[in-house]
Order: structure tokens, then sequence, then C-alpha cells
């Protein structure tokens, strides 16, 4: 039972990621029609905000101590963040500490520049292309950044840890009964998994209680129709494009204390997450979500050793496998709406 | 008069014949030379492969970094680093048998596949006279297999599996590096001393060559020091997040984790251990440890704190006393700013090794330089005294027990050793079971 609990724990912070790059996936597809493979890139460069921020926040003056000394024998070069320097050992120390949540602040701003460049540079010349144009060209676009993103990095993971106060384990079973150290999950991951389930409620409310979330729902619904009411509908969707940026973006600065950022981690989540929009349903905002989370569970589940003794391997196909169960028995997905994609 | 007739079959056959000449690659069946891309001219291109993308990069860079080193030094520039300290005089910077050294590299990506490709045109193209470099098992074993057939020498990089100089040797192939069996018989007396023989051990492996064999070998050594083995789960070179192979330890029962993970895989199942809270826990009355049987500096700084106080084995440190190494750091530290890694350091002692080898056999034939390297013994390149095993071609030398350093004094302070376990120790029969089953064969010149 514990080791359920614990997988299941695994699944909702794996399924959170899922869920975050299939929502904006979804906004994206279920606004401008466009199939969009480069947003697994946007992941990425979210996750590069944290770096940078990281990086900006630890520019250090260099002094030399001629009481130590280096490898080489010669004086040590000691460096001392700038930040540190101005606003004192410990407020400095604790700013950089704090780099990874704070690098949400950059990555919205950022995240939606790259997000409006995008869309009104390339992508809006391919609404009226066919799907698989839509893909060529994103893939391309996918690549295109993640070699910037090597060149100007690097090629290796670079470490972003979590503020050291939630760098430790939670005893989780001791809250529901179990003897202490037989649930224990790490702080950070349950940190992600609340902040996606406040992301993915702040984006359902944006849409759902206010004008313009009525006007974009209206849109996606019958694009020609409110665009005959003077409403301009391109410019909200063009919006939209921007705001799923931000949502993959955020989410791949706050996933860099469990995994370091690589320029690859956009692609390895890239196709996991159109598994999880096509389960879901093409262009269904709650059926992303719902597939996210289910998918990261299972995922989790088939990881348990007693399962893969029976099925081995089964953790590295168990989404494609429901992905095709789901399509055969429910073509749409599970909260697919009639009409996606269908013609 | 003889009168030609062409008939359509035979027209098939003939042109059968020629297509599959002409598909044939060059390498293979050139004939203009005595071996394989012969230097004709002033110059002699070795070829480096090395993984510049994928979890083991860190090690690729570092890797390229000591092979331009070799060939500056091996070119009579820069302060000649080892080439002072070798015990071999038969370099003397003034290039190769008279010929400037030059070099092509290329990015392994640490796939076997893309290694090859990037192998193969470094011979068919660049004309590459031998190969060297790689931080995977799998990639050294395939880029061992090419160079046989090839008709080169292969150098082998970082390269920790048993099988490399076990069941897949080559008469072509050599290993400067330590292996999967060495790094558990020199750790195993270690761990039980700071440990006690009244063990369970949980092993999270690799899934690939390196891994399985690294694994088998802990596995014997634990079990012959008391401890029991609770389960083994294989994990794929690729993966990222480790949280769903390492919950099931919390409950197995397991009081150790043994992680044969290398590179950025490791780091990554290190660091998510950790947050998992396995250091801080306490199971069969016991503090609970986590083992990582092969580490390397490059690792220690990327899994930061969380490596302090972790016990593996290493090949070579920069922290070692002798002259080679102190050379070696001097050399690399001024050039590169950082000390080198162990990854650098057997890279760099084999291109060294290669070129001497090709200067006392004075030629640039395989054959020659296979026969000037089996059974060589040699010292001052960082390892002490050292043999090239004539019958596998495994190199045999002290190697490290370290663990990650509790107080580090600066950035590179990361590993500490904790001792140095002579030749003897870590010694083993040809014919030993774990490396059963290959077979040199005859040296392939190629051409």
């Amino acid at each position: 039972m514990d080791a359920l609990i614990l997988q299941t724990l695994n699944g909702l912070d794996k399924g959170s990621a899922y869920a975050l790059i299939a929502l904006g996936l979804t906004l994206i597809f279920g606004t401008l029609g466009v199939v969009n493979f480069a947003h697994g890139t946007l992941f990425m460069i979210g996750a590069f905000c944290a770096v940078t921020l990281q990086r900006l926040l630890s520019l250090s003056e260099v002094t030399i101590d001629p009481t130590k000394k280096d490898f080489l024998g010669n004086a040590l070069k000691v460096k001392t963040p700038y930040i540190e320097a101005w606003f004192g050992k410990d407020v400095g120390a604790a700013v950089v500490n704090w780099s990874v949540p704070l690098s949400i602040l950059l990555a919205i701003p950022v995240m939606l520049v790259v997000g409006f460049v995008m869309e009104r540079g390339l992508i809006k010349h391919f609404y009226k292309r066919p799907h698989a144009d839509q893909i060529l060209v994103t893939f391309g676009l996918a690549i295109v950044l993640q070699e910037v993103i090597k060149y100007y990095f690097g090629a290796n993971p670079i470490p972003a840890p979590a503020p050291t106060d939630f760098a430790g384990s939670i005893d989780f079973g001791v809250w529901l009964g179990f003897p202490p150290n037989d649930i224990i999950y790490p702080y950070w991951r349950m940190v992600y998994f609340l902040f996606s389930l406040v992301v993915i409620g702040a984006v359902f409310a944006f849409l759902q209680f206010t004008t313009f979330g009525m006007v974009v729902r209206a849109g996606m619904a019958d694009r020609e129709t409110v665009g005959l009411l003077g409403i301009n509908i391109d410019r909200r969707f063009t919006i939209m494009f921007g705001i799923a940026a931000v949502v993959a973006g955020t989410a791949g600065a706050m996933y860099t204390p469990i995994n370091s950022p690589a320029f690859t981690m956009g692609m390895n989540f890239l196709v996991l997450s159109f598994v999880v929009v096509v389960v879901g349903g093409m262009g269904s905002l709650p059926g992303a979500v719902l597939s996210g989370f289910l998918l990261g569970i299972l995922e989790s589940y088939a990881s348990m050793n007693w399962i893969k003794d029976v099925i081995p391997g089964i953790d590295q196909i168990i989404i494609y496998v429901i992905a095709i169960i789901v399509l055969l028995t429910r073509p749409r997905g599970l909260m697919g709406r009639k009409g996606v994609m269908e013609d | 008069m003889s009168k030609l007739v062409l008939t359509r079959r035979g027209l098939l056959r003939t042109g059968a014949v020629a297509g599959a000449g002409l598909a044939l690659p060059t390498v293979f069946t050139s004939r203009a030379s005595a071996f394989t891309n012969e230097p004709k001219g002033g110059a002699v291109t070795l070829g480096f492969t090395v993984p510049l993308t994928g979890p083991y990069a860190d090690e690729g860079n570092d890797e390229l970094k000591a092979f331009q080193l070799a060939v500056k030094h091996l070119n009579g520039e820069g302060d000649g680093g080892m080439l002072s300290t070798f015990s071999s005089k038969a370099l003397n910077g003034a290039g190769l048998l008279g010929k400037k050294v030059a070099f092509v590299s290329g990015d392994t990506q640490t796939k076997p596949d893309a290694a090859r490709a990037a192998a193969k045109s470094m011979i068919e193209k660049d004309g590459a006279i031998m190969i060297s470099g790689c931080s995977s098992s799998a990639v050294a074993i395939a880029l061992q297999a090419l160079c046989q057939e090839a008709g080169l020498i292969n150098m082998v990089g970082l390269s920790h599996s048993n099988d490399t100089t076990g069941k897949d040797k080559k008469r072509n192939g050599f290993r400067h590096f330590f292996n999967a069996y060495m790094s558990a018989a020199a750790l195993a007396p270690v761990l039980k001393d700071m440990y006690g023989a009244d063990r369970s051990a949980y092993h999270l492996t690799a899934d690939y060559s390196w891994g399985w064999t690294q694994q088998a070998s802990m596995q014997a050594a634990t079990e012959a020091i008391g401890w029991k083995t609770v389960a083994n789960v294989l994990t794929p070179l690729a993966s990222t997040d480790f949280s769903s192979y390492i919950a099931p330890v919390l409950n197995s029962g397991a009081d150790v984790l043994i992680l044969n993970h290398y590179g950025a895989n490791m780091v990554n199942s290190l660091t998510q251990a950790v947050q998992f809270g396995l250091k801080d826990k306490m199971v069969n009355g016991k503090q609970f440890q986590i083992v990582v049987p092969l580490i390397s500096e490059l690792m220690a700084k990327g899994a930061g704190p969380n490596i302090r106080d972790i016990p593996g084995s290493s090949n070579w440190n920069w922290k070692l006393e002798d002259a080679g190494t102190k050379a070696f750091v001097q050399s690399y530290g001024k050039e590169y700013g950082a000390p080198p890694s162990q990854a650098a350091q057997t890279c760099y002692a084999q291109v060294m090794l290669y070129a001497d080898a090709v200067a006392r056999a004075k030629s640039f034939n395989p054959c020659a330089v296979v026969e000037a390297l089996e059974g060589y013994k040699f010292d001052g390149l960082g390892n002490g005294p050292t043999e090239y095993r004539a019958e596998d071609h495994q190199c045999f030398k002290d190697c490290l027990v370290v663990k990650g350093k509790e107080k580090p004094d600066n950035e590179f302070d990361t590993l500490e050793i904790v001792q140095v376990t002579p030749t003897e120790k870590v010694t083993y029969a040809p014919d030993n079971k774990m490396f059963a089953g290959g077979d040199l064969g005859q040296c392939n010149p190629g051409a």
C-alpha cells in the first residue's frame, strides 16, 4: 500500500509537467488550429530562464587571497557575488538561494516575448496550411531554438537547485498514519505539483470568468461568427499563444530542481505531451489535464518492480499502450470534441 | 575470332558483381598502401571520437581538451606535459616519425551508431591512422570492432565495462582505463571496513554493457564480504527522472543503494536519491548508505553537496603526488584553468602510449604498433608502474578508492582519496569468468 501511495505521488508530479505542457499545446491548437511541435522548446527555454537568473545573480567580483593556494599553487582567486557585496551576505545569499522560484518573474516577460515573436514572425503564416506543414515548420523551429540554447549554454545539464528550505523531503506517510520513514517524498516535487494546480486553475479561471476568456472560448467554438461581430479574434488568439508560452516556460523554470536543465529537455517531453493531448482529446483543455495526470500516474505504477517482473520493459511503453487502447475505444480521445481534426 | 554475345542474364550478373564491388567501402578494399591510411605527406592524422552531447558529455569535453593538449605536446608545443616524466624516451616533441601530428574530432552523442558513423568518416574521408576516445563502453566496443575490421589501432578512451577487454576484446584495441572488476575488487574491502559485513544492497543499473558488468562485479564482490543483494533494477541510459526507480528502494528492506550509473545519469539518480531522504534514513537499525562504484571529479562537481561522504572508485585523481600527475595537472591547469578529470588523463595517456609505440616500432603499421604495446611496461603517466597485458590488452596498475569530500576547500576539491589499491589486489587471470568468451584474434593492418 505504501509503495502504491509513493508511486501515486510520483505520478502526480510527472503528470504535473505533462499536464502543463499539454495544456499549452491544447490552448494553441484550440485557438489557432496550429499543431505546435516547438512547444516543448518553450518548456526548455523557461528552464534556461532559471539558469540565466541564477548566473546573473551569481556574477561575482574576484579578489586575491594570498593566504590560500589554488590547485596550481597560485594565490587563490575568491569570488564574491555582487549581490552579496551590495545587499549584505545574508540577503545576497538568500536571493541566490531562491533563484529558481524568483526566475518565474523573469520567465513571464521572456516567454510572452518569445511567444509573440514566434507567432507573429512565423506561425501566423501557416494558419491556413495543412497540419503536416505546421508540424514540419514548428519541428524545424524547435531544432533551431534547441541549437541556439546549446550554443550559448553548452550541451551539459546545468544544476539549478531548489531553495535549501525545500531541498529535503517530507515524511508524508506519518500524515496518513504510516510508521515514520515509510513514505518519504521530496518537498520540491510537492511544491511543483501544487504549482501546477495553481497554474491550471488560473488558466481555467481566466478562460471561464473574464470577458477576454469568454471571447476566446467563443472564438474557439466559432471563429468566423465572433469575427463577424467586429471582434479582433486574431489579436486575442495571439495573446493566447503568449499565455500558452508562459505556461510552458514557468513550468520549465520550476522543473529545474527536479531535473537539471539541458538543451534536450524540451524534445524529451514533446512526444509524450503530444500523446497526452491525443489521449485527452484534441482541443479539450480538461482532457489534456486529466490525461496528463492519468498517464503520469500509470507510468509510475508501471515502474513498480513486481509489475516489471511480470511484463519487462512495460514502464517504457505504458503511455503508448494506453494511447493505443484509448484511440481504439474512443477515437476522439477521453474528452475530444466532435469535428476537431476531422474532415 | 570470338564474338561477344551480351545476354540479359549475363548483363544482370556482370552488373551485380560490379555493383557489389563498387558498393564495398574503399577502406576495406584499397590495396594501394601497406596498411590502412598509411601516411604519405608531412602530417599524420589522429581521430578523436568523444561524446559532446548525451549523458556523458561532460567527460567528452574534457577528453577533447586532453587530446588537443597531447597533440600539442607531441608537436613540441606547450610545456611538454608528461613527456618529461614518461619512462620511455622515444618521443622527442618533434611530431611522429618526422610528421606533424594533426587530428580530427567527432561527436559520438554517447551512441554506438553515431560513434561508428563519426569514426568511419574520419577513416574514409580524413585518413585517420588511429581512433581514440569515448565515454561509454557500448561506444568503445563498437569502435573497437570497427577499427579491427578497418585495420586501425583503437586506443579506447573512458570505458569501464569488463567486456571491452573481455568477451569483446580485439587485437587492434587497447584499454588504459581500469574496469568494473577492478573497481569492485578495490572497493569491497573498504566498504566492509566502513559499513560492516551485514548489509543488504539494492542496485540501480544503467541498462547496457557497462552497467551490467559493473553490477555483476559489485554483486560478486559485496556478496563475498557477506552482503546480501535485495534487487537489481535496470534503468534506461536515456533516463533523466529516476524517481520511479528510487521510490521502491525506500521499503525494499535494503540498507545500501548501489548506483551503477555514470555521468549525468549518476548526477540525476544520486541527486534524486538524496532528495528522497535516503542519506538520512535508518533501516534495519543502520544508517542507510549510498555507493557509487565509479566516480569522476566531473560527476562529483555536478552532484554538488550530494556526493559528500559517498564512496566509489577512480582510475586516477589530480591530487595524486607522483611526478607524472603533477606535470599533467600543471600543464592542463594552465591551459584550461581547471584540473583534469580521470577521463582527460586516460585519453592523454592513450595518445602518448600510441605515439610512443609508433616511435619505438618506427612504423605506423598497426601490427607493428600492436607488437610494441603488447606486454609493454611503463611508468610516469600518472598511475605508477603499469603493464599493457598481452593476453587481453588491459592495463594493470594501482587504482583508487575515493569518497566525496565532506568539507571541500574550493570548487575543484570534490573527492578525497581513501586508499590507493595496489595492482596485485585488482589483478585477475586472463581466463577469469567475468572476462570469458572473447578472443583477441589476429592483428589486422587493413589496406
